[in-house]
């Protein structure tokens, strides 16, 4: 298999630490590092590293996607930038994968929806929340159903942005949303909160799980554990913290994510989990198209 | 000294006291307490789930009643008080704000962790657009010095809030803390400085008069202590000692002693005091609204509850953090063996 070429606009730390994580990638093989500051430091270790860039922006993509056969983009810049760039590369007919808030294409999560949103033009990453608790919800939602699912996730300070923070109900909503949208919970709650010791604390997220006393308890934790082990896939660093514990009315887990550490610092997991979903999306997305494409050239030999 | 001085009282019977009942007032008490502190002269009562809009839920206990029904319950009753709120941005949003505005709030009190003030940016300018009058929080005040959290109390004043609160989330500071952290903030901004104390180390009305001396004009209280932890500082108690230092209320504490007596004593779960406890938190520097949660959990994984809220301390949880007293309840349960990842459950 040959690998589908790529691009990531947006130079900042979130993505400089998805092109350190591209460059493994067997895949995705990234054909331009799109950004406006020529200063930065993420154009900077691009270039060192080989990639081609431009610091025009998205007239510098649009200038270059067909030469260099661009298929799929990442944006890491702002959800103002990326709701003006999206109709670009819709224009294009390049996949957009979408790091920010912006939220204009479905909400995508590795393994429990992807097999649905693949054909999308637009695919988001809703929130480091939903990415960290939405595999959990619905694993326990394919054991038995959840009328409502809340989640907690603390986050050190340090790794939460300027975005974030100027928008912090935008976290709650979205990850609430997507408890109920894509984990299959009738109802959800999102609660986001910030601490700020040092050294920083890893990620941490604990997920409630309200349930009918006569689930099975068995099947509850066996459908975690299986989750965790397939996001350990693609964040190594993803764990349980304790057993899940169970009362009466739910089921309580405790997860703790910690991060490769590629260019984002390792307690900031919360980071290291959207660029990687993003990779795995990606992957998933370029999958498919050469799979369509080999198809292709069977059908035309 | 005082000069007859005014300092404005603001109640939390309804808000703070909350976590003393597991949030569990029903409409009734809601409707006595609020007409007693309104006939007494309270001009600002707050209504809220413990955590704020929005808390009611798995991690900080559900509400027995909507809080909204509450606020709109009080607001039929009250004849001169001002109804406030609390909201902890990351918890609650601005769609419930919204919402408590039209059941009758017209105070807003925005509240974050002391390092973190500009998450409540947005939040502080939603309530002066709506024309409510806007309170900044800074939360577990004893956590840094005066000079940063005068930083943090300037990024709340810039983003419009008529007052800002030294709040001593985990009843953790002493008069001298207590008197820095003030004298900073009244010095350094131009607005208006507030004292909200916890009982934990039994400070809680000497921390306010000494936050009154260094200049604090908003002093919080609850009936009979009802609150977080060890309680808040007793508003009638409060009251009267700043009579007697000779500042000016407008508040009739004989009367406060009865509605204390009347509406809020008979439906305490617990006694108000200084359990061991709640001066193991005030002293590790613990957020108070644990206790109840800390209660539970030690019970259920048999662990003393010292042992839970030392071990809070120690790995500096924050307020919102009520999630980790489980898990830390379950580790000390376990000897503190990492989860092997297999295995059938919980304990």
């Amino acid at each position: 298999m040959g690998k589908v070429r790529c691009a990531i606009v947006g130079t900042g730390n979130i993505g400089t630490d998805l092109m350190l994580k591209l460059g493994r990638s067997e895949l995705l093989e990234l054909a331009l590092v799109v950004g406006i500051d020529p200063q930065s430091e993420g154009l900077a270790l691009a270039k060192r590293l080989g990639y081609e860039t431009t610091v025009d922006g998205i007239e510098g993509f649009r200038a270059r996607y067909r030469e260099l056969g661009l298929e799929i983009v990442f944006e890491a810049t702002s959800a103002r930038v990326h709701a003006a760039h999206a109709p670009v590369y819709r224009e294009l007919g390049v996949t957009a994968i979408d790091l920010t808030p912006a939220a204009l294409g479905p909400l995508v999560i590795p393994y429990v929806n992807i097999g649905d949103v693949l054909a999308e033009p637009n695919l988001n990453l809703g929130t480091c929340g939903a990415q960290a608790t939405v595999p959990i919800v619905a694993a326990i939602s394919s054991v038995t159903p959840v009328p409502y699912a809340e989640i907690v996730s603390t986050i050190a300070s340090k790794s939460a942005g300027p975005g974030t923070r100027q928008n912090i109900d935008e976290f709650t909503r979205t990850t609430a949303r997507a408890l109920v949208q894509v984990g299959r919970a009738e109802r959800g709650k999102a609660i986001i909160v910030l601490n700020p010791a040092e050294p920083p604390i890893l990620m941490r997220n604990t997920v409630y799980a309200a349930l009918d006393g006569a689930a099975d308890r068995e099947a509850i934790v066996g459908a975690i554990e299986e989750t965790v082990a397939r996001v350990q896939g693609y964040v190594p660093g993803y764990r349980l913290k304790v057993a899940p514990v169970f009362d009466e009315e739910k089921v309580t887990v405790f997860l703790e994510v910690e991060g490769a550490g590629d260019y984002l610092p390792p307690y900031a997991g919360n980071l290291d989990i959207m660029t990687a979903a993003a990779v795995r999306v990606g992957e998933e997305v370029a999958r498919a198209r050469l799979a369509q494409a080999q198809a292709k050239e069977a059908r035309g030999a | 000294m005082s000069e007859g001085r005014w300092v404005r009282l603001i109640d939390s019977t309804l808000r703070d006291g909350s976590h003393a009942l597991s949030h569990q007032f029903r409409r009734q008490d809601v409707v006595r307490i609020a007409r007693g502190l309104d006939e007494a002269g309270v001009g600002t009562i707050e209504i809220s789930h413990g955590d704020g809009l929005g808390g009611s839920s798995f991690n900080y206990g559900f509400s027995r009643e909507d809080e909204l029904e509450l606020l709109s319950a009080a607001a039929q009753v009250v004849r001169q008080a001002r109804l406030a709120v609390l909201l902890l941005p990351g918890i609650g949003t601005k769609e419930e704000l919204a919402a408590a505005y039209e059941r009758g709030a017209r105070v807003a009190r925005i509240a974050t962790h002391c390092t973190e003030a500009d998450i409540a940016i947005q939040h502080i300018g939603m309530a002066k657009e709506m024309g409510m009058e806007a309170i900044g929080f800074l939360m577990m005040a004893h956590m840094i010095g005066p000079a940063e959290l005068l930083h943090q109390a300037r990024i709340m004043q810039e983003a419009g809030a008529d007052c800002v609160y030294v709040t001593d989330s985990a009843g953790a500071l002493t008069p001298r803390g207590t008197r820095e952290r003030v004298r900073a903030l009244v010095d350094g901004l131009q607005v208006a400085v507030g004292i909200h104390a916890h009982n934990n180390l039994g400070l809680a009305v000497a921390n306010s008069l000494a936050a009154v001396e260094e200049g604090a004009s908003y002093v919080d209280g609850c009936l009979g202590g009802l609150g977080a932890g060890a309680g808040n500082a007793p508003l009638e108690v409060v009251a009267a000692v700043l009579e007697l230092e000779g500042y000016r209320t407008g508040v009739d504490w004989l009367r406060l002693i009865e509605v204390s007596e009347e509406a809020v004593l008979p439906i305490m779960a617990r006694p108000q005091i200084i359990d061991g406890p709640s001066l193991v938190m005030g002293y590790a520097g613990v957020y108070s609204s644990f206790l109840l949660h800390t209660f539970r959990a030690a019970e259920r994984f048999g662990v003393d509850p010292k042992q839970i809220i030392l071990e809070l301390g120690r790995r500096k949880v924050v307020g919102g953090e009520e999630d980790k007293i489980v898990e830390v309840a379950a580790q000390l349960a376990r000897g503190q063996r990492p989860y092997p990842g297999g295995g059938s459950g919980g304990p």
